[in-house]
């Protein structure tokens, strides 16, 4: 029963499945667009909630999938289906034969200089959570220069209809408190500020962190959504807030201005998507047959989808869907 | 001189002045007054608080926003039943808060 499944998409969600099928005794085959595996998670410098270095979790992981057949720096250009199955053609003009296809192609960052009132892409010191997660792995950035204040805007780009998103992001709430405790570790005499909605801590240890957060760290939450940045003559960041819980505007100026920037759909994906005839739910993502007990089908025949392709997810979420996925193809191959 | 018209003034909270220095003093020896979650049972439950405008979570508020003044006059208006202690979620011992800032 050697038979090939494409998985495309090369992130957490492509390589547990991959993982997990290989030991059902099938063949994936991972198709992943950039030059390495890992996807999202192998720019992460640490998780949520225990502070767990991502290194360790995606280094088990590719060496799960060491043997797993694996195209880098490639994309499915072409895909068609018959009565044997699905035949995929890859930017380097190869074709694959397969019996199921999964996507696992996950999400993109939003982009912040749409929030044009934030002021990412016009004042320096306005950066993304990914960005700052870049500045925990490497230390470097020009514009974390010993900051005494910073603040943390939550929902960039998520519950805003203003963009188009009217969904939860899900992970930037814990991102957010996780990101704000490890800045006040590295500058203790700072003050932090996160801007809250509501904070959603929604898993296992993750209210924990937000008392940590309020207790260990005097990171100070103030309810109320950021409403507009300026800069003043020092180029410091000027701005307003209103603290809802006490009813009343805030002015406040900062050193930097980190956004917690929601996760959309990955677009790259859309016209494969569509050859294999699958839409978009409502919120943009790729629409699953069932939210219960369909999460991993679609609609169409031998095409599964897990990760953050169909929905916002944090690792586990994703960690879990692709395990349940690789069920789902062995039934399916063994129907 | 009144010219029958006035400026209003600003109701920002300008966070750069605020001074804290009560707020801090506080949280030395209560670091629990950092953990409130403004779910407002302490509120809700308050016995003073039903003809009066008191109310705990408002007051730390006050007292990390500028408003010292207004959060002691606030305070007087407490009984000490403690029913506010024993109906908080995050263990705040409030009943010794009220106690240490007016002390």
């Amino acid at each position: 029963m050697k038979e090939n499944i494409l998985i495309i998409g090369g992130g957490a969600a492509g390589m547990e499945a991959a993982t997990q099928l290989q030991k059902m005794g099938l063949t994936p085959i991972i198709i992943e667009k950039s030059e390495a595996l890992g996807g999202h998670i192998a720019q992460w410098d640490r998780l949520f909630p225990a502070f767990h270095p991502a290194k360790d979790v995606v280094e088990k992981m590719l060496g799960q999938v060491k043997d797993v057949k694996t195209y880098l720096n490639t994309e499915v250009v072409d895909i068609q289906k018959d009565n044997n199955g699905f035949h995929a053609v890859l930017s380097n003009n190869e074709t694959i034969d397969a019996k199921a296809v999964i996507l696992a192609t996950g999400f993109d960052i939003f982009k912040a200089e749409r929030k044009q009132e934030y002021g990412y892409g016009i004042y320096n010191n306005v950066m993304t959570s990914v960005e700052l997660e870049k500045f925990f792995r490497t230390g470097k950035d020009e514009r974390i220069n010993n900051p005494k204040k910073i603040g943390f805007v939550h929902c960039v780009g998520a519950r805003d209809v203003k963009v188009c998103n009217t969904y939860c992001s899900k992970v930037c709430c814990t991102t957010a408190l996780k990101q704000a405790c490890e800045i006040k570790e590295m500058f203790p005499d700072a003050d932090v500020y996160t801007f809250y909605m509501d904070l959603r801590m929604f898993g296992p240890g993750y209210e924990d962190l937000y008392l940590k957060t309020q207790k260990d760290f005097d990171v100070k939450c103030v309810r109320g959504r950021v409403c507009e940045v300026s800069e003043d003559m020092d180029g410091k960041l000027v701005i307003k807030a209103e603290d809802t819980l006490f009813g009343k505007p805030l002015k406040m100026t900062l050193d930097v201005l980190v956004l917690m920037c929601a996760m959309e759909k990955n677009k790259s994906i859309d016209a494969i998507q569509q050859k294999l005839g699958i839409a978009n739910n409502n919120d943009g993502f790729m629409q699953n047959s069932d939210m219960y007990l369909g999460m991993n089908n679609t609609a169409q025949d031998g095409v599964f989808v897990a990760g953050a392709c169909t929905a916002p997810k944090s690792l586990p979420d994703t960690i879990g869907e692709a395990r349940s996925v690789a069920t789902q193809v062995y039934n399916y191959i063994n129907r | 001189m009144d010219f029958g018209f006035c400026l209003s003034p600003s109701s920002h909270v300008k966070m750069d002045s605020v001074d804290l220095t009560t707020f801090n003093r506080l949280k030395e020896t209560n670091p629990d007054v950092n953990t409130c979650i403004a779910c407002g049972s302490c509120t809700a439950t308050c016995t003073a608080g039903n003809f009066t405008e008191m109310s705990f979570r408002r007051m730390l508020l006050m007292l990390q926003r500028g408003k010292e003044d207004e959060a002691k006059k606030m305070i007087q208006r407490c009984m000490l039943c403690g029913k506010c202690t024993l109906v908080c979620p995050r263990g705040i011992n409030i009943r010794k808060i009220l106690l240490d800032i007016t002390r």
